[in-house]
């Protein structure tokens, strides 16, 4: 039906323009990692000496294992946050659930600098909450950890993860057929068991594309500990932002920006694997 | 049977619903409440209400002009994601071509990576490409990142359009310049207008991309950024209060114009094709 004019007028500019702006790119990154870079100003020399740098240094070791901990901690804690109230609002929420959907995903789409700030304002030690907590006469001295500590980077996280990992695992909810749930419950199952037997498998895939979200996108945060988080949470994306600023090895940067990108892709393709085994479609 | 007062039969899940909506909340109202605070951000409860803040933010000429920086790069990123995700949606839709599938999860990168991966990318590349990181570089980042949003929407509308219509249109003699001006475009205007918002909402809020790719001009989040640096003042709370309402009030149109069944399903823009 489109002649072969149509499909290269349609096809051409995009693809160009992704394979310049997007491929290209990204292919720097790979190039940059294996380049070294000599009296401030990076040289095309071919070379493994920056993966040789990664492990020979136990500390990107160890921070890379805090980033994980960090995202991992943000991940379970979205997850039980958002699986219930996705849950919540799939089978119980009776007429109420359009508006209550809608409050979930306007959060979603609003400002990561102006929900991490509220925080900032919250947890500080003149903050919110420790004017809260004094006036209630719980503490009499303002608490100093709320802020600048690895908890405070999960408790921002998870905040602005939760609707992230609300959204998939509604969908999958809704695409549940309701006949299933009403069958296993004619059948004398109990709410318990309809729900680990028929519910939960059948929305795996919405969970894991949640989790998965939430994990990858934390794992590449860097404004979360520079806001909230302080040195004793630096994570990995903060050590490749500082060899891209004031220490100046972009090379070095970039092969760690290949980790995470490596991390990041198989974490992806892995869960889409999985996500494809368990759907009923 | 399950549909007789649900709610009642799980009074724990709804009370739990209730305190997450409240976690998601709260900071929002805690925010906006400091805002109006005279004696600044913190301390229990607010006391002595005053519009000051929002009178020294308007006075402030260092915000409004990031505010136009980042009106300028939000509407080119909004004309440039459109038009070339309107083509790449009918690639998509409409044409085979070698590394289809490729292309297809390319232009979704940029959303699911952290942003500090697109934008070293870019970085790199403008570096590489001898471009001076300006707020031309942030127009191309964000333009280009946002491509995503743009082919989801209206390849998803694609989709979901009846192809009888334009061919009708091209068996009654039409040119298809003219099919797609008179048939194809208006049946997707409500994808346009609905991609066209989110973007304009993303561009306006981004900062990860940005971060790396700014020159000597702010954009508003990056304004807000500098001056966090400095300290706290409820002139923060101020701007960034009027940034959610915006934001909120965008966020609702588009989904208004969802709802009325074109374009993606919100979920379908996360989800991997």
């Amino acid at each position: 039906m489109y002649s072969r004019l149509y499909k290269t007028i349609v096809s051409a500019p995009p693809l160009l323009w992704v394979g310049l702006f997007l491929l290209l790119p990204y292919a720097l990154i790979f190039a940059h990692s294996f380049w070294a870079v000599r009296e401030g100003v990076v040289v095309h020399e071919w070379s493994l000496r920056n993966i040789h740098t990664l492990i020979s240094n136990p500390v990107y070791f160890e921070v890379l294992l805090r980033t994980m901990r960090i995202a991992a901690s943000v991940m379970l804690f979205s997850l039980l946050l958002g699986y219930p109230l996705a849950y919540y609002l799939s089978f119980h929420a009776g007429p109420r659930k359009e508006l209550l959907y809608q409050l979930v995903i306007v959060p979603l789409w609003v400002s990561y600098l102006v929900r991490g700030y509220a925080w900032k304002t919250i947890l500080g030690s003149t903050g919110v909450l420790n004017g809260f907590l004094q006036y209630l006469h719980i503490t009499q001295q303002p608490v100093g950890y709320f802020l600048y500590s690895p908890f405070a980077v999960v408790l921002m996280l998870t905040h602005i993860y939760t609707p992230f990992v609300f959204l998939p695992i509604y969908a999958a909810l809704e695409h549940i057929p309701r006949p299933l749930v009403e069958a296993s419950q004619d059948l004398g199952a109990s709410p318990h068991s309809t729900f680990f037997r028929v519910i939960l498998p059948l929305s795996i895939p919405g969970l894991l594309a949640g989790a998965t979200f939430a994990f990858v996108l934390s794992l590449g945060d860097f404004l979360a500990p520079l806001l909230v988080g302080g040195p004793s949470s630096t994570m990995i994306a903060n050590i490749v932002q500082s060899l891209f600023g004031a220490a100046n090895d972009w090379p070095l940067g970039a092969s760690i920006s290949v980790c995470i990108l490596l991390i990041t892709v198989s974490l992806l393709f892995l869960t889409e694997r999985v996500e494809k085994r368990w759907s009923f479609k | 049977m399950s549909s007789a007062n649900p709610s009642r039969r799980a009074p724990f899940l709804a009370i739990y619903a209730a305190l997450v909506f409240c976690f998601v909340y709260l900071p929002i109202v805690v925010l906006v409440a400091y805002s109006f605070n005279r004696d600044g951000v913190g301390g229990f409860p607010p006391r002595h209400f005053t519009l000051d803040w929002y009178r020294q933010l308007f006075a402030d000429q260092g915000i409004w002009n990031s505010v136009l920086n980042s009106l300028i790069i939000a509407l080119g990123s909004v004309a440039l994601a459109l038009v070339l995700g309107l083509l790449a949606a009918l690639a998509l839709d409409r044409a085979e071509f070698p590394g289809k599938a490729l292309f297809r999860r390319l232009v979704l990168l940029p959303l699911i990576l952290p942003g500090i991966i697109t934008g070293l990318s870019l970085l790199m590349f403008a570096n590489v490409a001898g471009m001076q990181l300006s707020l031309f570089t942030v127009f191309l980042g964000h333009g280009t990142a946002l491509i995503s949003i743009a082919t989801t929407e209206l390849f998803a509308s694609l989709q979901k359009m009846d192809r009888k219509q334009e061919e009708a249109s091209l068996d009654l003699g039409a040119t298809p310049w003219q099919t797609f001006w008179r048939i194809t475009l208006p049946n997707l205007k409500l994808s346009l207008i609905a991609a066209g918002l989110l973007i304009f909402t993303l561009s306006m809020d981004e900062i990860a991309v940005t971060f790396f790719l700014i020159g000597a001009d702010n954009t508003l989040p990056l304004e807000i950024w500098a001056r966090l640096r400095r300290g706290i003042t409820p002139e923060i709370n101020a701007v960034s209060s009027l940034i959610f309402a915006v934001s909120v009030a965008l966020i609702i149109i588009w989904y208004r114009i969802r709802v009325r069944g074109i374009g993606a399903e919100p979920q379908e823009i996360l989800e991997r094709p």
